[in-house]
């Protein structure tokens, strides 16, 4: 796998703390939704740092990918990444990564989404290839953030969300709720899990992204409502959370 | 020839020197796995060797725990590109399991509860490189990183270091497990820096 340049051909902001970033990347082989790149930074005296960062955006033949991107207050690359990258830089990426946490348009079943804060992003690119394959397997995503304005995508999980045949999202706020929320804010539960998850008997394929006690308690809240740990895929990062 | 970053200038450290190419330190223990974390009672616990074809050795836990055991201090790196220094386990080492096993095969098959598999020459599980650890850091092994117990093979990327492992199998030829199948190295030594297949 080769180190491939790519040019950053746009930036958007999600949050406060988390980018977008569009690339066009030099003889991109493609990808499936799901899986993720390395990215390189290089310092003038040839110190590198590398990190992975899992895609956001539709499998596309035309070498176009983006990645979002959440500031962590110590880190070394994601700092650069979210505050001084611009539009025209070059970076350098390898990839793609990873061939298990990953949904192809051929599944036709029922799909359980489950996102933790950022472990949103690789959830995001299966919902944007499921559109762009023009695929109808049945999509829920059931996301949990700790405030409103931690939402990652927002304005387009909501067009989904009120188009009739498409992708139902649900909410849970851990800090804050919006303003006349039904629920007080906290940790998913076995409550939400009924009311925001498909049945178990519909056989879901799931895939929870998450940091590890999200994903330890959810993916535990799953298989007590009865999904088969077989059909349940995950991916964890740390608090250093530099991977997703 | 790597394109500069403008205006990156990066952070290092004196402890970064010693960690193998292309990875960085933590102070966490994050935790990366395939599925759900599978929650094995000790009264169900087991472990076998076996050839493929028969069970050569088997221990419960009991008998497992009756075992001679070794305080491990190593440093641990994952693919994932995070290395830790001076971790500290408990656990029997692969010597002490393997001590009256004769076979002429020369590859084995770690196999755990949840169905990960991970294959690793047998001659890396031998010669104090190998432990089947149930300690960490003083507390009994948490299930998320692999409790009751885990294979600790340290001088290899921490994915070879099974979770929740169950048996090995012994084999004649290498053969790709759970993650060397989608894409990652076939051996996987940190110094090499052999995190994917064609590396």
């Amino acid at each position: 796998m080769t180190w491939r340049s790519a040019r950053v051909i746009g930036l958007r902001d999600e949050t406060a703390t988390a980018r977008t970033l569009a690339l066009v990347v030099r003889d991109w082989p493609g990808h499936v939704a799901g899986q993720h790149v390395d990215v390189r930074l290089t310092a003038a005296d040839g110190y590198s740092a590398v990190r992975s960062y899992s895609i956001a955006s539709a499998p596309s033949s035309d070498g176009r990918i983006e990645i979002t991107v959440e500031r962590l207050p110590s880190g070394e690359v994601s700092p650069y990444l979210t505050q001084q990258v611009m539009v025209g830089d070059e970076l350098e990426v390898r990839g793609p990564i990873g061939g298990w946490f990953v949904w192809r348009p051929e599944q036709l079943g029922p799909i359980q989404l489950v996102a933790g804060g950022s472990g949103i992003v690789p959830l995001m690119a299966m919902i944007r290839s499921r559109t762009s394959a023009r695929s109808s397997a049945p999509f829920r995503l059931l996301y949990s953030v700790r405030e409103p304005g931690a939402i990652f995508y927002r304005d387009e999980l909501r067009a989904l969300s009120s188009q009739g045949d498409s992708v139902v999202v649900s909410y849970a706020y851990t800090r804050v709720t919006p303003k006349d929320w039904p629920r007080p804010a906290g940790r998913i539960d076995a409550e939400l899990i009924a009311s925001g998850t498909w049945p178990s008997n519909l056989r879901p394929s799931s895939y929870v992204c998450g940091p590890t006690s999200f994903v330890e308690h959810t993916t535990d809240l799953l298989i007590a409502a009865g999904h088969d740990r077989e059909r349940i895929k995950t991916e964890r990062f740390g608090a250093t959370g530099e991977r997703k | 020839m790597a394109i500069i970053s403008r205006g990156f200038a990066g952070r290092r450290s004196a402890a970064e020197a010693k960690l193998p190419p292309g990875q960085y330190l933590t102070n966490d223990f994050p935790v990366l796995s395939a599925g759900p974390t599978p929650h094995i009672p000790l009264d169900r616990w087991e472990f076998t060797i076996d050839d493929g074809s028969k069970v050569l050795k088997r221990w419960d836990w009991k008998s497992f725990r009756e075992l001679p055991t070794e305080t491990i201090t190593v440093d641990i790196h994952c693919v994932t590109r995070w290395s830790k220094l001076g971790t500290s386990w408990e656990g029997v080492s692969l010597d002490v399991l393997l001590a009256d096993v004769k076979t002429d095969l020369s590859y084995t098959m770690f196999r755990s509860y949840g169905d990960y598999t991970t294959n690793l020459p047998l001659k890396d599980v031998m010669n104090k490189q190998a432990w089947i650890a149930f300690q960490y850091d003083g507390a009994d092994l948490e299930p998320e990183h692999g409790g009751p117990a885990r294979l600790l093979v340290p001088h290899l990327y921490l994915w070879k270091s099974a979770k929740w492992v169950k048996g090995m199998t012994l084999m004649p030829h290498d053969k790709p497990g759970f993650w060397e199948n989608l894409g990652y190295n076939i051996y996987g030594d940190p110094w090499l820096e052999q995190r994917y297949s064609d590396q």
